[in-house]
C-alpha cells in the first residue's frame, strides 16, 4: 500500500464493510442508549417517557449489581486462568512427537466445535448430576456421597464447563506458538545448562507471552458475555448470577427495559475498561 | 584442557546411518575444522561431539573421561549455532550472563566476566540492547560472548559465518582467529566454505557421507590429497582431472593438476586449446580451456595478474611436473 493511489482504492473496497459494521454496531448501540433513559415496561404500561438517570442509580444500587460483578470476574478470571495453564500444558504434550497426533490434535480441537448450550447440558446431565452423572457414579464408587454440583459448587461448575469449551482455542493459539519457536534456542540454553524448568521459565514462556496476552484478550471479551451456560445449568441461582444474566433478568424476567439497558450501558464500560487494560498489555507484548 | 577422542562414533537416525564407526582425536588447543559437501554429516559429529544428539554407538573422551552419556551442560563445550540462537527477549548482558545465571555465580563475579567478554568482542556500546536491534555480525559477537564466558574447555562452530556478507565474513574470521589464538583453547568448527577452512585451520578433516576422507594441515590436504575426492575438494577453482590416454602418459588411471599449475602460452606448449570463459579479476585471471583433442572438456587455469585473452583465442598450456597429482583405479593416491 505504498503510493497514494493504491491506499484511496483501499479505502473504497474497505468501506461497504466498514459500513456494515457501523451500522450493525451503531444501531444497537443507540437503542441500547435511549432505552436506558426512558422508563419502558412493556407489559406494565409500554413506554412512560423520559427519566434521566434513574435507571442507571437503580441499576448500581441494587443488591444484585456488585454480586454479579464479582461473579462475572470470578468466572472470566477462572476460565483464563485455566485454559492457559493447561492450554500451555497441552500444547507443550501436542508438540512431542507421537503416534496418533494428527487424530489426537483434532479430538483436542473438538469441544469448540460443540454449541455452548449443548456443552452445557451435556455436562450438567451426564457429569455433574447428583444421581446419575459420572461424577457422581465416580464419587460412589470411592465410597464418598456424591457432590451436588451445581448447587454446592456452582461457581466452579461454570468454570469448568466453560474452560472445557475454552481450552481448545487457547491450546490451538499456544500450540502454533510453541511450533514457531527455534529449536536452536533450547539447545542453546541446553548447552547454558539450563535444566528443564529453567529452559521452560527462561525461553519457552517468554517465547509465549505474546500468544498469551492474545489468548486473554480475545477470551476475555466473549467471556464476558457468557450466557447459555448459565441459563442451561443454575438458571442464575447459587451465586452465578453475571453481570450478563442480571441484565437479562432486568429485561425478559422483570419485564423493565430502560433498567436493563442501564445494565447494558454499564456492561459496555466494563468491557471497554478490562480492553483498554489488556490492549496496553498486549501493545507492551507485541512492540518487541 | 580439551583433548576430544572420538572412538568407533557411530550415528543412526532410525535406519539411516549417518555416520558409521569413526575415529578421530582432536588436540588440546588445536584449531580443528570439518569441511565436507552439503549433508554429509558435520552437524550432527559436532552436535553429538556437544551432547545434543545420543550416539548409537561408540565413545566420547573429553580430557580422557567418557563422557559418551554426560548431559551437555557438564561437558564443559560451548557452542555457537548458525542462526546463532540468542534468547530474543534479553539483552545483550543478559543473554551473556545466562551460563552463568545458570550456574548460580554470584552476581559480582557474573558483571566482571560479562564485561570482560564484552570488551574483547567490541560489544559494551550495545550491551543494553535487545538481540533484534543488532545487525548480523553484532549477533555473532554475542553469541561467541555466551560462549566464551563459561571459558569452556573446547568451542564448538556450526557454520557461524554463513550469514555474514564477504567483508563482515573476513573481518569476523580473522576475530576468530585472534581469539583462538588468544584464549588458546580447541574450538572446532564447521564450515564449507574453503577459504575458513584452509585459513583457520591447524588441521582439516574432510567428510563425506559421514566417512573422514582425510586428516591434514590445510598445506597437507593442498600437496597431498589422499584420494581423489580430497584432491577435487579441497582448492578453490577446483582440480583438472585427466583419465585414458593422459594419465597412462604417467602410469596412472587418472591424473590431477591444479590451476595454478599450468603455464599459459599464446605460442607454445604441451597442449592446445581453445579459451571459453575469461574471468578477469585484476588480481588473477581465470580461464576456462576447451582443450583440443577433447573440446567438450573444460580445463580451468589460473594465471597471476592480467592475461588477456578473449573468448575463442588459441592458447597452450603446459602442465609443471612435478605438481601432477597421480591416482590409481581406485580413487588413491599412488607414490
Ligand atoms: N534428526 C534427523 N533425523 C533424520 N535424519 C537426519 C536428522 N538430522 C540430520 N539427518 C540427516 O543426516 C545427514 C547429515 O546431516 P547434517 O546436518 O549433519 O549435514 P551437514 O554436513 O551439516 O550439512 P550442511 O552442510 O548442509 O549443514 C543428512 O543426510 C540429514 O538428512
Ligand atoms: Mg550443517
Amino acid at each position: 500500500m505504498a503510493t497514494q493511489h493504491s491506499r484511496s482504492a483501499a479505502r473504497i473496497m474497505m468501506a461497504p464493510a466498514v459500513f456494515l459494521l457501523l451500522v450493525w454496531m451503531l444501531v444497537p448501540l443507540s437503542m441500547t442508549l435511549w432505552f436506558s433513559v426512558r422508563s419502558y415496561l412493556p407489559l406494565r404500561g409500554g413506554d412512560q417517557g423520559f427519566v434521566g438517570l434513574e435507571n442507571f442509580t437503580r441499576f448500581v444500587t441494587s443488591s444484585a449489581f456488585w454480586p454479579a460483578i464479582l461473579t462475572t470476574l470470578i468466572i472470566v478470571g477462572g476460565v483464563l486462568l485455566i485454559s492457559i495453564v493447561f492450554g500451555i500444558l497441552l500444547a507443550m504434550l501436542l508438540d512431542q512427537p507421537m503416534w496418533g497426533q494428527g487424530v489426537v490434535r483434532i479430538l483436542v480441537i473438538a469441544p469448540f466445535f460443540v454449541m455452548p448450550t449443548v456443552s452445557a447440558l451435556v455436562w450438567k446431565n451426564m457429569f455433574m448430576d447428583p444421581v446419575n452423572g459420572l461424577f457422581a457414579h465416580l464419587w460412589r464408587f470411592f465410597g464418598a456421597d456424591p457432590i451436588v454440583w451445581l448447587s454446592d459448587a456452582s461457581v466452579f461448575s461454570i468454570i469448568m464447563i466453560v474452560s472445557w469449551q475454552w481450552l481448545p482455542f487457547a491450546t490451538l493459539i499456544l500450540l502454533t506458538a510453541i511450533q514457531s519457536l527455534d529449536s536452536e534456542q533450547l539447545e542453546a540454553a541446553e548447552m547454558d545448562g539450563a535444566n528443564p524448568l529453567a529452559r521452560f521459565a527462561f525461553i519457552t514462556l517468554p517465547h509465549l507471552s505474546r500468544a498469551i496476552t492474545i489468548v486473554i484478550l480475545i477470551q476475555t471479551i466473549f467471556l464476558l458475555a457468557v450466557f447459555a451456560e448459565i441459563f442451561v445449568t443454575t438458571g442464575g441461582a447459587f451465586g452465578t448470577r453475571t453481570l450478563t444474566y442480571l441484565i437479562y433478568q432486568r429485561v425478559l424476567e422483570s419485564q423493565n427495559v430502560g433498567l436493563g439497558s442501564a445494565g447494558g450501558v454499564y456492561a459496555i464500560i466494563l468491557a471497554n475498561i478490562v480492553a483498554i487494560f489488556l490492549m496496553r498489555i498486549v501493545g507492551k507484548n507485541l512492540d518487541r | 584442557m580439551g583433548r576430544i577422542t572420538l572412538d568407533k562414533v557411530q550415528k543412526a537416525f532410525g535406519e539411516v546411518e549417518v555416520i558409521p564407526p569413526l575415529d578421530l582425536t582432536i588436540e588440546d588447543g588445536e584449531f580443528v575444522v570439518f569441511v565436507g559437501p552439503s549433508g554429509c554429516g558435520k552437524s550432527t559429529l559436532l552436535r553429538l561431539i556437544a551432547g545434543l544428539e545420543d550416539v548409537t554407538g561408540g565413545q566420547i573422551r573429553i580430557d580422557g573421561n567418557d563422557a559418551t552419556s554426560v548431559p551437555p551442560a557438564k561437558r564443559g563445550l560451548a557452542m555457537v549455532f548458525q542462526s546463532y540462537a540468542l534468547y530474543p527477549h534479553m539483552s545483550v548482558r543478559k543473554n551473556i550472563a545466562f551460563p552463568l545465571r545458570m550456574a548460580k555465580m554470584e552476581q559480582a563475579e557474573q558483571d566482571r566476566r560479562v564485561q570482560a567478554a564484552a570488551d574483547v568482542l567490541n560489544l559494551s556500546d550495545y550491551i543494553d540492547r535487545r538481540p533484534g536491534q543488532l545487525s548480523g555480525g553484532q549477533r555473532q559477537r554475542v553469541a561467541i560472548g555466551r560462549a566464551i564466558v563459561r571459558e569452556p574447555s573446547a568451542f564448538l562452530f556450526d557454520e557461524p559465518l554463513s550469514n555474514l556478507d564477504a567483508a563482515l565474513r573476513h573481518g569476523m574470521r580473522l576475530e576468530i582467529s585472534e581469539l583462538h589464538k588468544r584464549l588458546d583453547t580447541t574450538m572446532i568448527y564447521v564450515t564449507h566454505d574453503q577459504v575458513e577452512a584452509m585459513t583457520m585451520a591447524d588441521k582439516i578433516v574432510v567428510l563425506q557421507a559421514g566417512v573422514i576422507e582425510q586428516v591434514g594441515s590445510p598445506l597437507e590436504l593442498y600437496k597431498t590429497p589422499r584420494n581423489l575426492f580430497v584432491a577435487g575438494f579441497i582448492g578453490s577453482p577446483k582440480m583438472n582431472f585427466f583419465h585414458g590416454a593422459e594419465a597412462a602418459k604417467h602410469d596412472a588411471h587418472t591424473i590431477g593438476i591444479r590451476p595454478e599449475h599450468l603455464t599459459v602460452s599464446t605460442t607454445e606448449g604441451t597442449w592446445k586449446g581453445t579459451v571459453g570463459v575469461a574471468e578477469h579479476l585484476g588480481s588473477d585471471t581465470f580461464m576456462h580451456i576447451h582443450p583440443e583433442a577433447n573440446p567438450s572438456e573444460t580445463i580451468t587455469v589460473r594465471v597471476g595478474g592480467e592475461f588477456s585473452a578473449t573468448h575463442g583465442d588459441t592458447v597452450f598450456l603446459t602442465p609443471a611436473d612435478d605438481n601432477i597429482h597421480r591416482f590409481d583405479a581406485d580413487g588413491m593416491r599412488m607414490g
